[in-house]
């Protein structure tokens, strides 16, 4: 390997950390949601895109920066999260329904997003560029998009004070419970739907404020979640489920796969090798790269 | 796989009256397929047959989806992957020896069987959700594969230009439209005949507790890897007259996300678990797309279809079927 | 042909009518209506660029009927959304043909939605004009079948021509080229072109790679085909892509003495407003520009009612890509319907074939194959681009035509992205 080969990989590991970010913001919330609570929402990539496009709606509306859009959508996607919780709990969970059903009702749910984006919005691809994005950083050989960087940074800093919030207050440690053993949960007279409705709440949140770091990355089209599900299901899978941090290093693990994929082997093969190392995963560690068999 | 070692097995009483069942159900079939295609021919309009086949197909891979997802309670979000395996497998062979339609469903089988049987090995020994994933994740793997593979046709598509009648048929419609109908009778068939033999019933105790099923002795590994590889086979096969239905297939269009949603939407909509349900289902959801692409002809109609998918599994958690079932 | 429809049988009975009596068909009632059908993509991934055909078929079928429709008939439009799935295309047409028993058929927009209709179109034998589809005809080899699309039958020799004749004229010859391309049918096509015609031209291909339309991040493809310093790039894209691939270039500063070649992409007036300055001194192949040389009769009033209703329906703002070939394409039916008088689908190809066409996007003709005789792909280049508004699409100047000679409007600016 020459130097110029070096320099392609180092460049493809960091821009690989850097879109492992964008992944990261992705599969958070669904760490919380599938992980944690063990509610199979594959209408997460939906949601996200829609909040990629409330956020350039509410961003060109008042002419702020994306990111803060996105902030600002996290309360009533927090409550959008609780209501679609509320349902879920009422129609699926209560019953013991969840696993078919349940799954069903969130494809639906996805299925309701994108085409009622296509209503709303029309097909075309919609953008809210800040002045940042077109900037980047030349550290020696290599580049930093801050299209990249920031969105990247700010979603670490969301999944960061969720990941305080997680371990540091009783609510939090109650979300770590709930999914451990929601009977003792209620010993200690703690509502454990009460706490799920909560997580599931944050967990739509992240929805959003990944919503709004997309939109930095790139344009949004109402069907641009389907890139994301295989991908945040893999990410959250190789993480080992409701582990913040083992999804996030699994986010950069598979952003430098797919990229140092590309870099050397064309972009054709790198789907299949990100995707066929998820399946090597799940058959021969199903307990994620970085989980404790339970 | 010995009888004695199902505990499950029907009681020899039961024997005759299912066989009984099983001559009424293939005599019905019969008798509704003829009346279907005369009925169809008597209308002399060749969209008849290009709508039935739509809803036949969909029959097909409800009633595949059923089989593993109704009746074991392992989700395949792969549908679309699998009946895409079988369109491909289709033009391979006529690419490779110029066999085509009938030579091309054999062949979709074989490969849908097997790929039923490689995913279900890798994965089936985890938790439900485990093998729901990867049948998503097969899909993007052999979507990739399939756009790399120039020789049947890559992302550029191939193009299949068949003949435009076949023999003793009036349009070359009226020909795929009756071989689709023969697939579907025998989709439901061989999901009836699961459902009623202790293989169904050895599926049903996976579903409703996998850990006592095993316990008492049913060879669920087994079983699971029987039924992904059967219900790989009729996805396959659902698949593989697609290439000749529309002259052009590209792997966008094979493994089209409509599929994936409609192979759990229909069950779920008629009734999982019965053979009935799925082909409940499959009729009414598929004509009432038909119609509403024909009619509304917006967005819209796909918007109903994921509504109905959700009011559906919210308030009728057993499907249509499950009205009458209940009484 | 073994079965005789009811419907060829009443055409027939119609065709009869009409030798024997002048005054108009069997069953005609006054004022019968024409009625051309077709599927369009309304939702799903080809929705805008199927929305904004539809809009410019309505401007057209207003203008006919504001004109006294054709030979006194009024037209209607019968459509369905084919939701841009090509296995809602064979149903939708059979209806359109059995059922609603339109008089002509034309087509969706996109090779992969015209595809699958040629099966049904032939077995009724229909004249069939379609919308931007590159080589559909290659595998039917139907009589009957013209194209609305600027490529012509060889694309392989002609689609990337442009590119390489402007290269040639550099004053540095180029030596060596890269060319990526998206997995999808237009665009390999496109990569083809310029493999085939670059090798030709004794240039080393340095870098030759394709990519899924599902990336993301195009940051290390780009860098790797940077990092072979080729002095052309040929990049095949799709709209979703182009962005991100555009975008990275700049990023990354990849510079060459002319990139771009086969995007579709940049020609959307949505791609213009977002990337602005990125597109300067890009060279592309397009197939209208609002330039003098291609100021054809009708197409400024076309393109200004169309710019009217385009922000109300949500389809691309500008026009200045197939839209007004869309128009063209309904302009080619009411001229071919108005001499032969009935929709008498042998006799409409017999017209289509032998005559020269004059529409908004020029004259035209249709060659064996069905494309158009003499292919038209335009090499334009973004210039003096500072800002991503998008009035100045309208004015000559913004993209200035390369290539063909006989449309030429401006001189090529080189290098693309100018080391900072």
């Amino acid at each position: 390997m020459d130097g110029g080969d070096l320099i392609l990989l180092l460049n493809g590991v960091v821009s690989g950390l850097l879109i492992g970010g964008i992944y990261a913001a992705a599969a958070a919330g669904l760490a919380i949601s599938f992980g944690m609570l063990d509610i199979v929402n594959i209408a997460h990539p939906a949601l996200m895109v829609a909040g990629g496009f409330l956020t350039v709606l509410l961003g060109t509306a008042l002419g702020i920066d994306p990111l803060l859009a996105a902030l600002l959508l996290a309360v009533p996607f927090y409550l959008l999260g609780t209501a679609i919780y509320a349902m879920y709990h009422h129609f699926f969970e209560r019953r013991g329904d969840e696993a078919l059903q349940g799954l069903a009702f969130f494809f639906g749910v996805m299925f309701i997003i994108e085409v009622g984006l296509v209503m709303a919005f029309g097909p075309e691809q919609r953008f809210l560029d800040p002045a940042y994005a077109y900037v980047t950083l030349r550290l020696g050989e290599v580049d930093v998009p801050l299209r990249m960087l920031v969105p990247g940074l700010f979603a670490m800093a969301a999944i960061g004070a969720l990941w305080l919030f997680l371990r540091r207050s009783f609510t939090g440690l109650a979300i770590a419970a709930v999914a451990q053993d929601a009977e003792a949960l209620r010993l200690m007279a703690v509502n454990p739907v009460r706490i799920k409705r909560f997580a599931f709440g944050l967990s739509i949140a992240l929805a959003a404020i990944a919503g709004g770091a997309l939109v930095v990355v790139q344009p949004v089209e109402p069907s641009s979640g389907q890139v994301f599900i295989g991908r945040v299901f893999a990410v959250c899978i190789m993480g080992g489920m409701g582990s913040l941090p083992g999804c996030i290093l699994a986010a950069f693990l598979f952003g430098v796969v797919e990229n140092v994929t590309a870099t050397f082997y064309g972009p054709s093969w790198s789907p299949a090798v990100a995707f066929g190392w998820l399946l090597l995963v799940l058959a021969f560690r199903p307990q994620g790269l970085f989980g404790k068999l339970a | 796989m010995s009888d004695a070692s199902l505990p499950l097995a029907p009681a020899p009483a039961a024997l005759p009256r299912a066989s009984r069942g099983h001559l009424a159900f293939w005599l019905g079939a019969l008798v509704l397929a003829g009346l279907l295609f005369f009925g169809l021919r008597a209308l002399g309009n060749d969209y008849a047959y290009f709508a039935g086949y739509f809803i036949l197909q969909y029959v097909v891979l409800a009633t595949a989806w059923n089989i593993l997802g109704g009746y074991a309670g392992y989700v395949n979000f792969g549908a679309a992957g699998f009946m895409a395996a079988g369109a491909y497998t289709a033009i391979a062979l006529r690419q490779s020896t110029g066999l085509d339609l009938l030579p091309g469903i054999l062949a979709a089988a074989v490969v849908g069987a097997l790929l039923g049987l490689g995913t279900g090995y890798l994965t089936l020994r985890l938790r439900g959700v485990y093998f729901s994933i990867a049948t998503l994740c097969l899909a993007v793997v052999l979507q990739t594969l399939v756009v790399n593979w120039d020789y049947v046709g890559g992302s550029r598509g191939a193009y299949v230009v068949r003949p435009r009648e076949v023999a003793p048929f009036v349009s070359y419609g009226e020909y795929l439209f009756l071989v689709m109908l023969g697939l579907a009778i025998i989709a439901v068939g061989i999901a009836r005949t699961v459902e009623l033999t202790r293989l169904g019933r050895g599926l049903q105790a996976i579903r409703d507790n996998e850990r006592a099923a095993e316990a008492v002795g049913v060879p669920t590994m087994r079983l699971k890897l029987v039924a992904t590889a059967l219900c790989g086979a009729l996805m396959a096969v659902a698949g593989a007259p697609l290439p000749y239905y529309s002259g052009y297939l590209n792997p966008e269009a094979a493994f089209s996300l409509a599929y994936a949603v409609n192979a759990i939407a229909m069950p779920l909509i008629g009734g999982a678990g019965t053979w009935a349900g799925p082909v409940i289902g499959a009729v009414l959801l598929a004509s009432l797309q038909q119609a509403a692409t024909v009619t509304i002809s917006s967005a819209l109609n796909l918007w109903i279809v994921g509504w109905m998918l959700v009011i559906f599994v919210a308030v009728a958690p057993r499907g249509i079927l499950g009205w009458f079932r209940r009484r | 042909m073994t079965r005789m429809t009811r419907r060829e049988l009443g055409r027939l009975a119609a065709g009869a009518t009409v030798i024997a009596a002048a005054p108009g068909l069997a069953f005609a009632q006054p004022a019968n209506p024409i009625r051309i059908g077709y599927s369009m993509s309304l939702s799903g991934g080809l929705a805008p660029n199927g929305r904004s055909s539809l809009l410019a078929h309505k401007i057209w079928q207003e203008d006919v009927n504001a004109r006294g429709g054709i030979n006194g008939r009024p037209v209607e439009l019968v459509y369905y959304d084919d939701q841009s799935a090509p296995a809602n295309v064979p149903g939708l047409y059979t209806k359109l043909l059995d059922v609603d028993r339109v008089d002509i058929v034309t087509s969706s927009y996109a090779t992969v939605m015209i595809a699958p209709s040629m099966p049904v179109v032939m077995q009724r034998g229909m004249a069939y004009v379609s919308l931007f589809g590159a080589g559909v005809n290659e595998a039917f080899k139907y009589d009957r079948y013209f194209s609305m699309n600027v490529t012509g039958d060889d694309i392989r020799s002609t689609y990337a021509r442009g590119f390489f004749e402007v290269a040639a004229k550099l004053p540095t010859p180029p030596r060596t080229l890269a060319i990526l391309a998206v997995d999808n049918e237009f665009a390999q096509k496109a990569a083809d072109s310029a493999r085939f015609l670059g090798r030709q031209r004794g240039l080393r291909i340095v870098y030759d790679r394709s990519y899924p339309p599902t990336t993301v991040d195009f940051a290390p493809t780009v860098r790797a085909l940077a990092a072979t310093r080729p002095d052309l790039v040929f990049l095949g894209s799709y709209p979703p892509d182009s962005n991100g691939l555009l975008r990275a270039i700049s990023e990354l500063r990849l510079s060459a003495q002319m990139l771009g070649g086969g995007m579709v992409g940049p020609q959307i007036a949505a791609v213009q407003a977002q990337l602005g300055p990125i597109l300067n001194n890009l060279v592309n192949w397009d197939v209208y520009s609002n330039e003098p040389t291609m100021d054809f009769p009708g197409v400024r009033a076309f393109q200004e009612k169309y710019r009217a209703r385009a922000a109300a329906e949500q389809v691309d703002v500008l026009g200045n890509y197939l839209q007004p070939y869309a128009y063209a394409q309904m302009q080619v039916i009411e001229q071919a319907l108005a001499r032969v008088g009935k929709p008498d689908q042998a006799a409409l190809a017999a017209d289509m074939h032998a005559n020269v066409f004059k529409t908004v996007v020029g004259d035209l003709k249709f060659g064996a194959s069905g494309e158009w005789a003499e292919p038209r792909n335009l090499l334009v280049q973004f210039q003096g681009i500072t800002d991503g508004d998008l009035e100045k699409y309208k004015r000559p100047g913004a993209k200035v035509i390369l290539y063909p000679e006989s449309l030429k409007s401006g001189e090529l600016r080189a290098p693309y992205g100018a080391p900072a």
